[in-house]
């Protein structure tokens, strides 16, 4: 196992630069998640990393040694593919034992035949070891998919979307089924996603990647409870967070369009620090309908969910959405009074949306 | 008023009239043409020629045909004359088949990579397929002429008095090269749309997973290619089986009976000499046989290669 190292990553495509200035640093035996929305370069990323793309710029090094002039075969890491990748024409069985293969390995056929049942048994495909590939459902591909990957203990294990092309409950069984994985083996593993939610339940750092630039790295608990900018705060979380914009004024925060005015001198933040106007984030979880709370408003819209109700509460010209547990009593038409949580409110710059450090 | 009348009242007639034709009549109509044409050349010379294959006949002469049960297959499978057809056409099927899988996946396996003038490239190679094999057979014979053809110039022979005469000193060679060069491309096609058809991140995962270029060529490039390879040769082993146009284009047969096919020797036998229709027929019937049992073999292993 090894750590991996990007320094200063450029990667263009014709005119487009897919990744610009990339730097961040994957752990020994962590799960780094590379997250961030279509187009936003992590595929590139981990291409570059795995080889099988050329950086314009910058380098990768693998435990500090450089390894951009060699070739994927060389850099021994595992690729799981987001279309899976399976040789068709082969069984389970001989997709599994491929990589084992590689002349360079010079393994033993029966300690072949031992590992690759071990590996089936990990990622209980057993019963489909003579099938072949084209004959399986999607999550079986995947788990197969898998499979090739962790049969052979690369360095490095890199993930392109692996679940994406799955059910949402075949999802959320592998997701659980590669964390523990991923614990039990203590792999090093860089996995790319465009879900939240796979980033924030399987990570134990993340980096949000937006235009090929890393706009944060971080925990999830960063992530979420202090977004960089308010692209990564509207990336996380569902449903998004609010983002109003807000005034400040001697020491009172009024949001506009509203007629929610919050004393500044009970937020954590020193009104000083902000400008006159600026962008307010406000996470639903943190908007709770209480009714000594300070603030009036109107139901527009409720979403029963069943474990939780979303709120939709119009305050003036503007609406703020609420999550309460459970089906909520409210409905819509009804008005409601509510509290906000203030030691979690967000500060975010208006133009830039870079958040106001406290 | 009178006229409007007449052309309000002739309006619906007209269309009533068109109404009267139903689908199914047009149907009848579109199909009947095709149905005739394939009965009177098709299907009534098959069945005419199995029954004449049992008698004898020849068409030349005013005796009606008579039966004589098999005895022209016993004649034609004792008959030395055939067998060595037969081995003509077989050593010729071998040796065109063989050099044109070869040649034409080779050329696939290059075209594949991408490179300016790709396209042109193809076109010109696939250029002796849309030729016609007499014509192909009548200009080859200029090329390996022995004293103004440019094939033994191109090889390095300069003087014409040593120089091998090939459609003398090597006939079948010569037939074998002609259709080789005129029907490789027709292999390459079918190979080259196997080929893109691979998608590349087949290759990637291959080479992620430390697979040589030699390895991913047997473990990933044949077997993906291997259906079609087979197509390709089916088509070109049942087109080499009836091997006509080209040999006559060249060689006519000759010389002697060295590159007599089978289907030349059948022509021979037709129309050149004693005309023998019914011993023909049955000659023909011999091919189709041999063709049927070639072609199963194949389609066998090709459905084979598909389930496994």
């Amino acid at each position: 196992m090894s750590q991996i190292t990007l320094q200063n990553i450029t990667k263009r495509f014709g005119t487009v630069t897919a990744l610009n200035n990339v730097s961040f640093e994957v752990k020994h035996a962590e799960f780094f998640v590379l997250l961030g929305p279509t187009g936003a370069g992590k595929t590139t990323t981990l291409r570059i990393i795995a080889g099988l793309t050329k950086q314009d710029a910058g380098s990768v090094a693998f435990d500090g040694q450089p390894v951009d002039t060699l070739p994927p075969a060389d850099r021994d890491v595992a690729f799981v593919f987001q279309q899976y990748s399976l040789y068709p024409t082969m069984t389970v069985y001989e997709n599994l034992a491929f990589p084992l293969r590689a002349p360079l390995r010079r393994m033993k056929e029966e300690e072949i035949r031992k590992r690759v049942t071990e590996t089936a048994e990990v990622l209980r495909i057993s019963h489909l070891l003579q099938r072949k590939t084209a004959r399986l459902s999607g999550g079986e591909m995947q788990r197969v998919s898998i499979g090739r990957a962790i049969v052979r203990n690369p360095r490095v294990y890199l993930m392109d979307e692996p679940l994406s092309n799955l059910d949402a409950k075949l999802r959320e069984a592998l997701r659980v089924e590669l964390s523990h994985l991923q614990r039990t083996q203590g792999s090093t593993t860089l996995f790319v996603t465009h879900d939240q939610i796979e980033a924030l339940t399987m990570a134990d750092r993340i980096g949000v990647l937006n235009h090929g630039c890393i706009v944060q790295v971080g925990t999830p608990e960063d992530i979420y409870d202090r977004p960089a900018t308010t692209f990564v705060a509207q990336l996380v979380g569902s449903p998004k967070i609010n983002l109003l914009n807000a005034a400040t004024d001697g020491g009172v925060i009024t949001i506009m369009d509203s007629d929610v005015h919050l004393p500044a001198c009970e937020l954590c933040t020193d009104p000083a620090n902000l400008p006159c106007e600026f962008i307010l984030g406000i996470r639903p979880e943190d908007v709770r309908p209480d009714p000594a709370g300070l603030f009036a408003g109107e139901i527009a819209l409720t979403e029963p969910l069943g474990v939780e109700t979303l709120l939709h509460i119009r305050i003036g010209r503007q609406t703020l959405v609420s999550t309460v547990p459970g089906i909520s009593p409210l409905s819509r038409g009804e008005s409601v009074r509510f509290g906000i949580v203030r030691e979690r409110l967000h500060f975010f710059d208006r133009t830039t949306g870079v958040r106001f450090s406290e | 008023m009178t006229t409007s009348e007449a052309v309000a009242g002739g309006e619906p007639l007209r269309i009533k009239a068109r109404r009267q034709i139903n689908d199914r009549a047009i149907q009848q109509l579109f199909i009947m043409p095709t149905l005739v044409l394939l009965i009177l050349w098709n299907v009534f010379p098959l069945f005419y020629s199995l029954f004449l294959s049992f008698t004898q006949y020849s068409h030349s002469g005013k005796a009606p045909p008579v039966w004589i049960g098999t005895g022209n297959f016993d004649a034609l499978l004792n008959d030395p004359k055939i067998w060595a057809a037969f081995a003509v056409t077989g050593r010729y099927a071998l040796l065109s088949v063989l050099s044109q899988t070869l040649i034409g996946f080779g050329l696939a396996l290059l075209l594949r990579a991408k490179f300016k003038a790709n396209g042109l490239l193809t076109t010109l190679i696939l250029i002796p397929m849309m030729l016609s094999p007499v014509i192909v057979g009548m200009f080859w014979r200029l090329i390996f002429n022995p004293l103004m053809g440019i094939f033994n110039y191109m090889i390095g022979f300069w003087n014409p008095t040593t120089a091998p005469i090939w459609l003398k000193d090597h006939a079948l060679i010569s037939v074998v090269i002609v259709d080789v060069w005129m029907w490789s491309p027709f292999v390459m096609l079918l190979c080259l749309s196997g080929l893109k058809a691979i998608p590349d991140y087949i290759y990637e995962a291959a080479e992620i997973d430390r697979a040589s270029p030699w390895r991913q060529f047997w473990r990933i490039t044949l077997p993906h290619v291997a259906p079609l390879l087979l197509l390709a040769v089916l088509f070109r082993t049942i087109e080499a089986f009836k091997a006509f146009d080209l040999v006559m284009g060249l060689t006519g047969g000759g010389p002697g009976n060295v590159t007599e096919t089978v289907s030349v020797a059948l022509y021979r036998m037709v129309f050149q000499g004693q005309a023998r229709t019914g011993m023909a027929s049955a000659l023909a019937y011999v091919v189709l046989i041999v063709i049927i049992a070639v072609s199963n073999v194949y389609i066998w292993y090709l459905n084979k290669m598909k389930e496994a």
